[in-house]
């Protein structure tokens, strides 16, 4: 059985976000590229299932489109253990897009699982992994936050409201993964970036697919009023207010 | 034409969050001069039905079926997907939550409508489309142009007011066509927790930090969610420490919510953290250093030792419960 994870980089999670070309770009000095968190649960838990020899999982594969600009952050992803990589060569322009590259690698390939994070953390629009299984007719289940694969036998979890439910589905799919699903990201070892160095990552010419959406500007968020400071020995204070000035309670 | 509001219900109910739904559809139907139409799936009451009535939606088309008891997203895409045909939406809205995450992607593809997601506000401007949504985990806003005929637009709850505007709803019981696509998922068991909310969907979150100092002071953290009906979290550092479990973790690499109060308790606020919970709508603060980051987010703080602040406020609020 083999396991896609598709990947994209993201500014890292410190990062202070500025905006250049008169707000329409996001100023890239400086930042630091990391493999999108939600996309980094997704490679743990696979490389947790193919270490576990009674999953039948016997190769996972990353993909990420972009320019040749994103490979060290594919490198990243050989290096945490990832077997090879697939780039698509082009700039990622939207969900929409980027998702019908990836579906065309999912084509090309021979994959059974592949996993896509909930969100990013740049553009949050929680849409590449739906349109992905769309465009691929494939099973899909959002909010994954465990991923069970015995003897070819797969069970994912997501939560709902009051527990979890659990689900079987058939192989092919797209697993959309939430936090939760495998407790820390995996940290490269040298003998992993080592080893990295050799692994292949495969470039794919990109189909001619255009987005359906475009930014057209950044600006910073509307600023929240100042706070309102309450007495610690009066905390009825704070309910009267919840009650009667936010009117929340 | 119209603008098509998804509304789903839970056990046959609707939610705060369906109204707000139905509000910005009407809304949006409104600057469109479109109708505001309305599709349930599922077992729902028309006594249930016609509260969207009060929202401005005119037209509610119920879908009951047997086979759509389960939430699959590809049957639950072809049912939306056909009476989106049928009614020509121009418009569709969802709820950014698990269901809209679930099935607006897919509509997407299926009817070549882009999306915008997680969007606070109605339209800027409606030609060309351009619609704002929080970016960078509510570090910036980007003005998103969507070019398709057809569009695409998941609300983050809490986000839009209610406006009430009582309308006469036809209520039409449609058939769902699900010839050939037997569903492919099927759950096979569903573990329930009594009082344990869904996190991302609750109106109430009280989260715990660091501040608590002892997974064994988190007793009043589960009493003021219980008495307020609400959900429990926690910040990184607490669910890295194994003090609660890691689907507590709201912040940018966990859960990403906007609850309509948000109670960080013992919380500093890093900006990984408030990452995760500044699109709530209320946020109390409380925690002992009055220079902490969070109270720049908070509306309401309490500068004192969480532990000790924590069980005085249970205390009162639970007095004021029972007066």
């Amino acid at each position: 059985m083999n396991i896609l994870v598709c990947i994209s980089q993201v500014p890292d999670t410190t990062t202070k976000v500025k905006f250049t070309d008169n707000n329409t770009r996001l100023d890239t000095t400086g930042i630091q590229w990391v493999i999108n968190p939600w996309d980094e649960l997704s490679l743990t838990r696979a490389l947790e299932l193919k270490d576990d020899a009674s999953s039948g999982v016997a190769k996972v594969s990353v993909a990420l489109v972009g320019p040749v600009s994103t490979e060290p952050t594919i490198r990243k992803a050989l290096a945490i253990g990832a077997d090879d990589a697939y780039r698509v060569d082009t700039e990622a322009l939207d969900a929409y897009q980027v998702a019908a590259q990836l579906a065309e690698v999912v084509k090309a390939g021979s994959f059974d699982i592949i996993l896509c994070g909930i969100e990013s953390s740049d553009y949050n629009g929680s849409n590449v992994g739906g349109m992905l299984a769309e465009f691929l007719n494939y099973p899909s289940v959002s909010g994954i936050s465990n991923l069970d694969v015995k003897d070819g036998q797969v069970q994912v979890s997501r939560e709902i409201d009051g527990g979890k439910e659990m689900i079987a589905l058939p192989t092919p799919f797209v697993g959309i993964v939430q936090k939760g699903i495998a407790k820390e990201p995996r940290i490269a070892a040298m003998r992993g970036i080592m080893m990295a160095r050799k692994k292949p990552i495969q470039i794919v010419e990109s189909a001619p697919v255009e987005p359906l959406s475009q930014t057209l500007a950044f600006e910073p968020p509307q600023p929240r009023p100042a706070c309102n400071f309450i007495d610690p020995d009066n905390p009825e204070q704070l309910i009267t207010l919840l009650q009667n000035e936010a009117k929340v309670i | 034409m119209s603008v098509l509001v998804y509304t789903e219900n839970w056990n046959g109910k609707f939610k705060k969050l369906s109204f707000e739904l139905a509000s910005y559809a009407s809304r949006l139907a409104e600057m469109l001069n479109m109708d505001p139409i309305a599709v349930s799936i599922g077992q729902v009451d028309r006594d249930e039905l016609e509260k969207l009535a009060g929202y401005g939606i005119k037209k509610m088309i119920a879908i009951e079926n047997d086979a759509l008891k389960q939430f699959d997203t590809q049957t639950y895409t072809k049912v939306i997907a056909d009476i989106a045909s049928r009614e020509s939406a121009k418009l569709l809205v969802l709820a950014n939550n698990n269901a809209g995450k679930s099935l607006a992607p897919r509509l997407s593809v299926r009817l070549k409508a882009a999306v915008a997601s997680g969007v606070g506000q109605l339209p800027e401007k409606l030609s060309p489309f351009v619609i704002k949504k929080r970016v960078f985990s509510g570090n910036a806003l980007a003005g998103l142009e969507l070019r398709t005929e057809t569009k695409i637009i998941t609300l983050a709850q809490n986000s839009f007011d209610l406006i009430e505007k009582p309308a006469d709803m036809v209520i039409e019981k449609a058939e769902a066509d699900l010839a050939g696509i037997a569903p492919k998922t099927s759950i096979k068991d569903v573990q329930i927790q009594t009082g344990k909310l869904l996190l991302s969907d609750a109106e109430i979150v009280v989260s715990g930090g660091r501040g608590m100092k002892s997974p064994d002071n988190w007793g009043p953290i589960e009493e003021l969610a219980g008495l307020l009906n609400g959900a429990t979290a926690c910040s990184r550092p607490v669910s890295d420490e194994g003090w609660r479990p890691h689907e507590e973790h709201t912040g940018q690499t966990g859960k990403i919510i906007a609850p309509n109060l948000y109670f960080a308790i013992g919380i500093s606020g890093a900006t990984q953290h408030l990452a995760g919970i500044s699109a709530s709508k209320y946020i109390v603060a409380i925690n002992n250093d009055k220079d902490a980051p969070i109270f720049e987010a908070a509306q309401y703080g309490i500068v004192g030792d969480a532990t000790k602040v924590l069980p005085k406020l249970v205390e009162a609020l639970r007095k004021a419960k029972s007066a």
